[in-house]
C-alpha cells in the first residue's frame, strides 16, 4: 500500500499538470452538446420530409386582426392552434400552441414593449389546398398550404420566406405520464410516430430524457414531461445570415451540418473558446437574412433553451442540400435553411419583412424598444479591475490618470469591495469611508461603477437575505423550498426576479438611504446574471427551479434582463425619476438594450479575441443592442504591451470602452507600460473623447429609431456583396469607417472602402481615398485607421479635459467631409447629457448641418425642442475642399462677418478660423 | 533626494518673497520668466517660431501656435499650459486642459476664471503645511543624516572587524587544512593493520565456514539417496530419480529415462560413492521430498504466466511508476529492452533465499585480542581525523559566511549593513509581515497558517544606477497561475528603521515602505534655504 502511494505520487502530478494546462481553455465537458440534452437530440433526429401535420381549412375564422386556424398531426391526433397577424410596419407574426394543452404553456412576458398593433388581413382566395391571405400593398401575400400545413410569404411571384416547408413542424404535447409498464396503445403509438415526424411518444418510461435527464450528476426532473417545439424556416436566395447572438464567432452564421447547431442558453462559461457555436452569456433570438434584394429578420420569442441550425445549398452541396434541390425541384437558386428548437414554450415568430436592414431594425425596435440613451459620460472612458483593493487604491489610480494627463469617466468596483461578497455593501475595512471616496471622485467630475450581483449570501445577519427570505422572493427549488447554490459568497439565493414585487423591492435597495455609502455618481454592473450557480448544471441553475408557477427551463434567457431592468429601474428611482441609469450587464436577452450596456463578459488577453471583439459587437448590434463592449486588454492572462495598446486603440472606437482585467494577472494601467506607450494610450483614449459628439448623436438615433450604432459596412451598402461576410472592419453610424489593427506586429491593413462613386478621408492624415476598392494602408502603432465619408459633417470637441463631464461646454469643431459633388450633410445633437429631460420635456439642440452650394449651414431638427448650450463652433475643418477668396459667416441677426481661414493645397484642407457662433443657433458660412 | 529637497524649497522661498510684492502685468497662465515674449501691441511670435499672430490673438480661446504658446490662459490648444502663480504656496504649470473645467486646481484658484466653480484660495494653508512638513522632514534627514554617519562608522569599523577575523580565520584554516592532513597519515598507516588482520580473520572464517557446508553437503546427500533409493537396495535407480521432475536438464516437464540416465552419468542405478558425483550435478535443483510440498512439477508454466503477469502490470498499467522515481534509472531500461532476461534472473533467488539465510545463522565468531586493539587504534585515527575535517570544515563555513556578507553591496559607504541579519515586522489587520533586509520578505497569518515566502534577496533596483533606495526580493513563492511573489521595499529617511507599511498592489506582487536612517542624505544647505531667502 506504501508502495502504491509513493507510486501515485508522480501521477498525481500528472494529473495536475494534465488539469491546470487545461484550465487554459474552456472545459467543453462542463456544457451540453446538442447530443446530450436530451429535447435537442430527439428534435434533431427528425430529418426534413413531408409534414404530419394538415391545417383543418373549416376551422379558419379572420377576424379584424388575426386569422386562426387548427392544425391536426395525422400521426398523433394532436391538434394545434395557429395565428397569424399582420403588425404595423410590415411584420407577420406567426403564433402556435396547443389548442388544448394540459396546462397553460409560457409565453415570454415582458419583451414586447406593447401588444404590436395590427392592421387587417384579407382573404384573396381560398380553397380545399388552403388560402391565400393579402400582406398590405406590397402585392405580398401569405399563402397557408392545407397539406402538407406550410406558410409561404411571397412578393409577386417571388418567395420571400417559407415556414415547415421541409416539415420539422414538431411540437411535444404536453401529456401525463403514465407509470404502468406495459401500455400496449402507447408502444403502438410508439410505432408510429417513429415513422412520423414528431418526437417518440414516450408516454410510460423515460424515454429518450423525456421525463428526466442526468448531465454531470445533476438530474432534471421533469414533471411536465416533454414539451419542446421546433419549426423551420427557408430563405429562398439567401446566402447571408446574422445575428442570433451571443456567439463567439464570425459575424456570418456558419452552417451547422455536422456540428452543433447554434446554442442560446445563458451560461457563464469559463474562458470561452472562439469560432464555435457554444452558448455564452446571453441570449438573443433573432436572425437577420440579407441579399443584394432585401434583408428579412426573424424573431423566435422564446427564453427557454434553444437550438439553431442552419443550413445550405450552396455551402458544399450536402445529402441535404442534394434533398432540398429534390424537394424544390432541382433550383440552383442558393437558399438557407434554418431551424429552431426550443426546450419549451410556444412558437412565436415574428418575421421582419424589411426590405432594407433600416427597416428590419425599425421593425426590431418596433417590438422590443430601443437602445437606453445613456448618459454621455457612459460613453467615456472606463476603468475596471478585479480588484481595486481600497479607497487609497482607488485615490491613486485617478490621481494617475491626471499625473499622466488620460481622461477617463468611470472607476470601477469589482466584487472585492463588498463586506464578504454581501451585495450593497462595503468592506469595512477597504473601504471604510465610501462616500468620501465618491465625494473625491465628484470633485474631479467622475464617477463609479459597484458590482452588485444577483446571489445573494445566505446569511442571517445579513440585510438584504433576511429581506428576500422573509418576503418568498427567492426562487424555488423543485420541492418548494428556497434554491440555493454556491457562488462568490458561497452558498447564496437567487431572488425571483421575474417577480414585478421583488423587482419593485429590488429597485427600492437602490434608494440612497438603502444602499448606504452610494451617491448620485455611483452607478450600477449586474454581473454573473445568466445566472451563474457554481454547483449547478452547466454552472447554472436548475432547470426544474421555479419561478412562481413556471420552470427555471421555461424562462431561463430571461432571468439576466429581469436583473439589469430592476437595477435600471432602482437608478432611476433613486434620482426621483430624473437621471437616466447607467447599468451593465453579462446575460442579456431580447429587449434588455432598454436597460443599458452588456459587454462581452470573460475574454482573454489574446490578439483573436481582439479580433473577435469586433463580430460579437456587430452581431448585437444587429439585433438592438448597441451598447456593447469587450474587456479592453482581455480579462484573463496578461495583454503583451502591443495587444494592449492595439486593444485600446480598438475599443476607443467601440460603443463600450473598458478596460478590465482579472484579480490574478498583474496590474495594467495605462502609465505602466513606459512612456512611449503610454503616449500611444492617452492618443487612443484622447481620440474617444474628442468624438464623443458623434457617438452621443449615434446614441440619440439608436434610442429614437433602432438604428445600430456599430454597423456592419452591409448595412449601408447592402448591394454590395462584397461587403457581405466583412467582419474585421465597421462602421459607426454612416459615417466613420474603422479598420482596426488586430495583428501581431501588423504592418498594414487591407480595409475595403465601400461605396462607388464615393469618396473617404482618412481622419489622421485627411488623405482622400475613392470608394469601392480594396485599400493597403500602411500602419504603424500610433494609431488604427478610420476614415470619414465623403459627405458627412462629424463634430468633434477638440478640447479634450480629464473628464466628459469637464468638456461639457466646451466648443465644437465640425469636420467637413465632402463627396465628390461638393456636398455634406450631418447632424449636431446636445442636451444636458445625463437627465431625461430631453425627452420628458424635449430639452435638447439638434441641428441638421449641411453643405450644399458652397454654403455650410446649421438648421434646427427640433423645432419643438429648446436648450441652451455655452457651446459654440470653434471651428471648422473642410475636406476635399478648394482654396475660397473669401468667407462669410451670416448668424440670424443679419450679421455677416468675415472668417479667417488656412488653405492646404496638398491635402486640400480648408480651415475656418473661429466662427464663434453659438451651436444652437441658425447659421451660414459662405464660400466665395 | 536632498537635490529635488533643495529645489522645492528654493521655490518655496521664491512664491514667498514674490507673492506679497505687485503683481507684474502679464497675459494670463504666462510664468514671469516668460513675460517678456508677450509684449503687449506687437506681433506675438509663438515660442517655436512656427507663426507670427496680432497681439489680440493672444490668449483669445483659439489656438493659432503649434506649441500652444498663444492660449497660456485658455484651453485652446491641446497641448498648452497654464502658469499658477500660487502666492503663498510654489507656483506650477497646469495642462491647458484643465482651464475652467469646473475643477480646482491651482490653490489661488486662477485656472478656474470663468467656470463657475467655487474655488477657496488655499495657497498660504497649503505653504503653510507644507513648510511645517518641510520642517519636520528637514529635522528627520538631519537627524537620520547624523545616525547615518554612525551606521557607517560601526558598518567601517564591522567591515574591519570582519576583514580581520577573515584573515585570522585564513590562518587558522592553514592550521588545520595541515592538521587534518597529518591526521589523514595516521588514519592511513593505522588502518593498513587494522585491514590485513580483519582479512586475516575473515579468511579463517570462511575457511571454516566452507568445512561446515561441505559437511552439511554431505549430510543432505546421505539423507537424499536414503529418500531417494526408495526400495532401500543401496542404490539409486532410474526409475527412483525419475520422480523428481525438478531435475529435469530441458525443463519441458518430463523427466525421461535417457534424461535420467544422463543424470546417473550414464548408468542406470549409482552406489552411495558413485552418487557423490551424480549430486554435485543435481544438488541446485534438487527438492527433498519432505519439503515439496510446493507444487513442483506444475512450477515450470505456472511461472510464465506469473511473468506475463509482472510483466504486463509494469509496462502496461502502470507506466507512470517510474516516472521521476528515485530509483535507479537502469530499472528502467532494463524494464524496456531485458523484459525477458530480468524476469528469469528474477525467479531463481526466491529458491535460493533459504540457504542463505542457513549461511546467515552461523555468526562469525568475535575478532581475536590482537585484531581488536588494531581495530580501536585504527578508529581512533579515524575519529580524530573527521574530528580536525569537521572544524576545518566549520571555519570554512564561517569563511564563506564572512566573505559573502562582505560582498554584500551594503551601499557607498556600507550604512546599510547594520541591516544585515536582522528583521523588521509590521502587524496588519489579518497578517504579520517581516522583512529580513539581504535575506527574505515573508508574511504569515495572524490567526493560523504558515508563512508564506513573499520574495528572496535580489539586488538593488533603482531606477537609477547610484541611488540605494529600493530593494528587489524576488522568486518567493508561486501564484496560482501566475508569477512567483516577489516584493518591492521603498526605503525612506526616517530616524527610525522600520517597516511602515505593505500592501499588494497587483496580484503576488508586494509593497513595503521601509524607514531607515542609511539613506538620509546630507541635508547640507537647509538652513541656508529656509533661511537665507532674502538673498534671492
Amino acid at each position: 500500500m506504501a508502495a502504491f502511494i509513493v507510486r501515485m505520487g508522480p501521477l498525481l502530478v500528472l494529473w495536475q499538470s494534465v488539469f491546470l494546462s487545461g484550465t487554459s481553455a474552456v472545459d467543453r465537458g462542463n456544457f451540453k452538446t446538442c447530443d446530450q440534452s436530451a429535447f435537442c437530440k430527439r428534435q434533431r433526429a427528425l430529418k426534413p420530409g413531408q409534414s404530419p401535420y394538415r391545417a383543418l381549412l373549416e376551422t379558419l375564422e379572420l377576424t379584424n386582426t388575426k386569422l386562426t386556424l387548427q392544425l391536426i398531426n395525422d400521426n398523433n391526433k394532436v391538434r394545434l392552434l395557429l395565428e397569424l397577424y399582420r403588425l404595423q410596419g410590415n411584420m407577420t407574426r406567426v403564433k402556435i400552441n396547443e389548442l388544448k394543452p394540459l396546462k397553460p404553456r409560457f409565453e415570454v412576458p415582458d419583451v414586447l414593449i406593447n401588444d404590436p398593433p395590427t392592421e387587417p388581413l384579407s382573404l384573396l382566395s381560398q380553397d380545399e389546398n388552403g388560402v391565400v391571405l393579402s400582406l398590405g400593398a406590397d402585392s405580398q401575400w401569405l399563402i397557408v398550404s392545407a397539406k402538407p400545413f406550410r406558410l409561404d410569404i411571397m412578393e409577386g411571384r417571388e418567395v420571400l420566406l417559407s415556414l415547415n416547408s421541409r416539415g420539422l413542424l414538431a411540437f411535444e404535447h404536453l401529456r401525463i405520464r403514465k407509470d404502468t409498464q406495459v401500455d400496449p396503445e402507447g408502444a403502438e403509438k410508439k410505432e408510429e410516430s417513429d415513422a412520423a415526424n414528431e418526437p417518440a411518444e414516450g408516454e410510460t418510461a423515460n424515454e429518450d430524457g423525456m421525463w428526466e435527464e442526468t448531465f454531470k450528476s445533476h438530474t432534471d426532473n421533469k414533471p411536465n414531461g416533454p414539451s419542446s417545439i421546433s419549426l423551420d424556416f427557408s430563405l429562398p436566395g439567401v446566402e447571408h445570415v446574422y445575428g442570433i447572438p451571443e456567439h463567439a464567432d464570425s459575424l456570418k452564421l456558419k452552417t451547422t451540418d455536422g456540428g452543433d447547431p447554434y446554442r442560446l442558453f445563458n451560461l457563464d462559461v469559463f474562458q470561452y473558446e472562439l469560432f464555435n457555436p457554444m452558448a455564452l452569456y446571453g441570449a438573443i433570438p433573432v436572425m437577420l437574412s440579407h441579399n443584394a434584394q432585401r434583408t428579412i429578420g426573424i424573431f423566435w420569442l422564446n427564453a427557454a433553451e434553444t437550438w439553431v441550425d442552419i443550413s445550405s445549398n450552396t455551402a458544399g452541396k450536402t445529402v441535404f442540400g442534394q434533398m432540398l434541390d429534390y424537394v424544390q425541384g432541382s433550383s440552383e437558386t442558393p437558399q438557407t435553411d434554418v431551424r429552431w428548437i426550443s426546450e419549451s414554450g410556444i412558437i412565436d415568430v415574428f418575421i421582419m419583412l424589411g426590405p432594407t436592414p433600416t427597416d428590419v431594425f425599425s421593425q426590431y425596435a418596433s417590438l422590443t424598444g430601443t437602445q437606453a440613451f445613456p448618459p454621455l459620460s457612459a460613453l467615456a472612458y472606463h476603468q475596471c479591475r478585479w480588484n481595486y483593493n481600497d479607497q487609497e487604491d482607488v485615490a491613486a489610480v485617478d490621481q494617475g490618470f491626471d499625473e499622466h494627463d488620460i481622461p477617463y469617466d468611470f472607476i470601477w468596483l469589482d466584487i472585492e469591495h463588498t463586506d464578504g461578497k454581501r451585495y450593497f455593501t462595503w468592506d469595512p475595512h477597504k473601504f471604510p469611508q465610501p462616500k468620501d471616496m465618491l465625494q473625491g471622485l465628484i470633485d474631479k467630475r467622475r464617477k463609479m461603477v459597484t458590482i452588485v450581483d444577483p446571489h445573494i449570501k445566505v446569511d442571517s445577519s445579513y440585510k438584504i437575505h433576511n429581506e428576500i427570505r422573509s418576503k418568498g422572493f427567492y426562487v424555488k427549488n423543485k420541492d418548494g423550498g428556497d434554491y440555493e447554490g454556491w457562488c462568490w459568497p458561497g452558498n447564496s439565493g437567487y431572488p425571483d426576479f421575474t417577480n414585478p414585487e421583488m423587482r419593485a423591492w429590488w429597485a427600492s435597495m437602490f434608494a440612497y438611504d438603502q444602499y448606504e455609502g452610494s451617491m448620485e455618481n455611483m452607478y450600477t454592473w449586474n454581473d454573473m446574471n445568466e445566472p451563474s450557480v457554481f454547483n449547478g448544471p452547466e454552472v447554472t441553475m436548475h432547470k426544474d427551479a421555479l419561478h412562481g408557477n413556471w420552470e427555471n427551463r421555461d424562462l431561463h434567457n430571461l432571468y439576466g434582463l429581469y436583473v439589469q431592468m430592476a437595477t435600471a429601474e432602482g437608478l432611476i428611482e433613486r434620482s426621483g425619476g430624473v437621471e437616466r441609469p447607467f447599468v451593465l450587464t453579462r446575460a442579456f436577452f431580447a429587449g434588455s438594450q432598454r436597460y443599458g450596456a452588456v459587454w462581452t463578459g470573460d475574454n482573454t488577453a489574446e490578439w483573436d479575441h481582439l479580433k473577435i471583439s469586433i463580430p460579437m459587437c456587430l452581431s448585437l448590434g444587429l439585433v438592438g443592442v448597441s451598447f456593447c463592449g469587450a474587456d479592453v486588454g482581455g480579462f484573463f492572462k496578461s495583454p503583451s504591451t502591443e495587444l494592449l495598446v492595439r486593444w485600446y486603440q480598438t475599443g476607443a472606437y467601440q460603443p463600450f470602452f473598458r478596460a478590465h482585467a482579472h484579480l490574478d494577472t498583474p496590474r495594467r494601467e495605462p502609465w505602466l507600460f513606459g512612456p512611449e506607450n503610454t503616449a500611444l494610450i492617452r492618443e487612443a483614449v484622447r481620440q474617444r473623447y474628442a468624438l464623443l459628439p458623434y457617438w452621443y448623436q449615434l446614441f440619440y438615433h439608436a434610442h429614437y429609431s433602432g438604428q445600430p450604432v456599430m454597423r456592419p459596412l452591409w448595412v449601408e451598402y447592402p448591394q454590395d456583396t462584397a461587403t457581405f461576410s466583412m467582419d474585421d472592419q465597421f462602421l459607426l453610424g454612416r459615417d466613420l469607417l474603422v479598420h482596426p489593427v488586430t495583428e501581431e506586429g501588423g504592418r498594414g491593413v487591407t480595409a475595403y472602402l465601400p461605396g462607388k462613386g464615393e469618396v473617404w478621408f482618412d481622419v489622421h492624415t485627411f488623405q482622400k481615398h475613392n470608394g469601392a476598392q480594396n485599400l493597403y494602408i500602411p500602419v504603424t502603432i500610433s494609431s488604427i485607421p478610420v476614415f470619414q465619408r465623403g459627405g458627412s459633417i462629424i463634430p468633434r470637441k477638440a478640447r479634450v479635459r480629464r473628464s466628459s463631464s469637464c468638456m461639457e461646454h466646451d466648443p465644437y469643431t465640425l469636420f467637413v467631409a465632402l463627396s465628390p459633388k461638393r456636398f455634406a450633410q450631418g447632424e449636431l445633437y446636445i442636451d444636458d447629457g445625463h437627465t431625461i429631460n430631453f425627452d420628458k420635456q424635449k430639452q435638447f439642440i439638434h441641428r441638421r448641418l449641411s453643405f450644399a452650394n458652397n454654403a455650410l449651414s446649421s438648421r434646427n431638427l427640433a423645432p419643438g425642442s429648446q436648450f441652451i448650450t455655452p457651446s459654440w463652433i470653434e471651428k471648422i475643418v473642410i475636406l476635399g475642399a478648394s482654396k475660397p477668396s473669401k468667407a462669410t459667416l451670416k448668424t440670424p441677426d443679419g450679421k455677416e462677418n468675415l472668417l479667417e481661414f488656412e488653405f492646404d493645397a496638398s491635402m486640400s484642407v480648408l480651415t475656418l478660423r473661429k466662427p464663434g457662433v453659438n451651436a444652437g443657433v441658425d447659421w451660414t458660412v459662405v464660400l466665395q | 533626494m536632498s537635490c529635488a529637497l533643495l529645489l522645492l524649497l528654493m521655490s518655496l522661498a521664491l512664491a514667498m518673497g514674490t507673492g506679497a510684492a505687485v503683481e507684474i502685468q502679464r497675459p494670463r497662465g504666462v510664468p514671469l520668466s516668460k513675460r517678456q515674449f508677450y509684449e503687449e501691441n506687437k506681433p506675438f511670435t509663438c515660442l517655436d517660431g512656427s507663426s507670427t499672430i496680432p497681439f489680440d490673438r493672444v490668449n483669445d480661446d483659439y489656438c493659432d501656435c503649434m506649441d500652444g504658446s498663444d492660449e497660456p490662459g485658455t484651453a485652446a490648444c491641446p497641448n498648452g499650459s497654464f502658469h499658477c502663480t500660487n502666492a503663498g504656496f510654489r507656483p506650477a504649470f497646469i495642462p491647458s486642459s484643465r482651464i475652467n473645467d469646473g475643477i480646482c486646481d491651482c490653490c489661488d484658484t486662477t485656472d478656474e476664471y470663468n467656470s463657475g466653480a467655487t474655488c477657496q484660495n488655499t495657497c498660504r494653508e497649503m505653504g503653510r503645511k507644507e513648510r511645517e512638513s518641510l520642517q519636520i522632514m528637514a529635522e528627520i534627514t538631519k537627524e537620520g543624516f547624523m545616525l547615518k554617519q554612525q551606521l557607517i562608522h560601526e558598518a567601517k569599523r564591522g567591515q574591519e572587524d570582519k576583514q580581520g577575523k577573515l584573515t585570522e580565520l585564513q590562518g587558522s584554516k592553514k592550521g588545520l587544512e595541515g592538521k587534518v592532513e597529518a591526521l589523514r597519515t595516521v588514519k592511513e598507516t593505522e588502518e593498513d593493520p587494522e585491514k590485513k588482520a580483519k582479512e586475516r580473520h575473515l579468511k579463517s572464517w570462511e575457511e571454516k565456514k566452507e568445512l561446515i557446508r561441505m559437511e552439511k553437503d554431505k549430510t543432505r546427500m546421505a539423507e537424499a539417496f536414503l529418500e531417494l533409493d526408495d526400495d532401500a537396495d543401496g542404490y539409486v535407480s532410474v526409475a527412483e530419480l525419475q520422480s523428481h521432475l525438478e531435475l529435469d536438464p530441458d525443463s519441458n516437464g518430463s523427466l525421461t529415462e535417457t534424461e535420467t540416465q544422463g543424470l546417473l552419468g550414464g548408468a542406470d542405478k549409482v552406489d552411495t560413492s558413485a552418487f557423490e558425483t551424480v549430486w554435485s550435478g543435481i544438488k541446485d535443483k534438487y527438492l527433498s521430498e519432505g519439503l515439496s510440498d510446493p507444487p513442483a512439477p506444475v512450477e515450470t508454466p505456472q511461472e510464465e504466466e506469473t511473468r506475463d503477469f509482472v510483466a504486463d502490470h509494469n509496462s502496461d498499467h502502470y507506466p507512470e511508476d517510474y516516472a521521476g522515481e528515485e530509483e535507479d534509472v537502469e530499472d528502467d531500461e532494463e524494464d524496456d529492452d531485458h523484459e525477458e532476461e530480468e524476469e528469469e534472473e528474477k525467479v531463481p533467488p526466491t529458491v535460493q533465499t533459504p540457504e542463505k539465510r542457513e549461511d546467515d545463522e552461523v555468526s562469525m565468531p568475535p575478532y581475536d585480542t590482537e585484531t581488536q586493539s588494531l581495530i580501536d587504534a585504527a578508529q581512533k585515527a579515524r575519529d580524530d581525523f573527521d574530528e580536525a575535517e569537521r572544524a576545518l570544515r566549520e571555519v570554512d563555513d564561517q569563511m564563506k559566511n564572512l566573505e559573502k556578507e562582505i560582498g554584500f553591496d551594503f551601499g557607498p559607504s556600507a550604512e546599510f549593513s547594520y541591516l544585515y541579519s536582522q528583521c523588521y515586522e509590521l502587524s496588519t489587520s489579518e497578517y504579520i509581515y517581516r522583512l529580513c533586509p539581504f535575506n527574505r520578505v515573508s508574511q504569515k497569518p495572524k490567526f493560523g497558517g504558515s508563512e508564506t515566502n513573499l520574495g528572496l534577496w535580489g539586488q538593488w533596483d533603482d531606477p537609477e544606477d547610484n541611488l540605494y533606495s529600493v530593494m528587489k526580493y524576488d522568486h518567493g513563492q508561486g501564484c496560482w497561475q501566475g508569477p512567483n511573489r516577489s516584493t518591492t521595499v521603498k526605503l525612506t529617511c526616517g530616524k527610525e528603521t522600520v517597516v511602515t507599511s505593505t500592501s499588494e498592489p497587483s496580484r503576488c506582487e508586494y509593497l513595503m515602505e521601509f524607514t531607515t536612517p542609511a539613506v538620509c542624505q546630507e541635508p547640507a544647505s537647509l538652513d541656508k534655504v529656509l533661511h537665507g531667502h532674502t538673498e534671492l
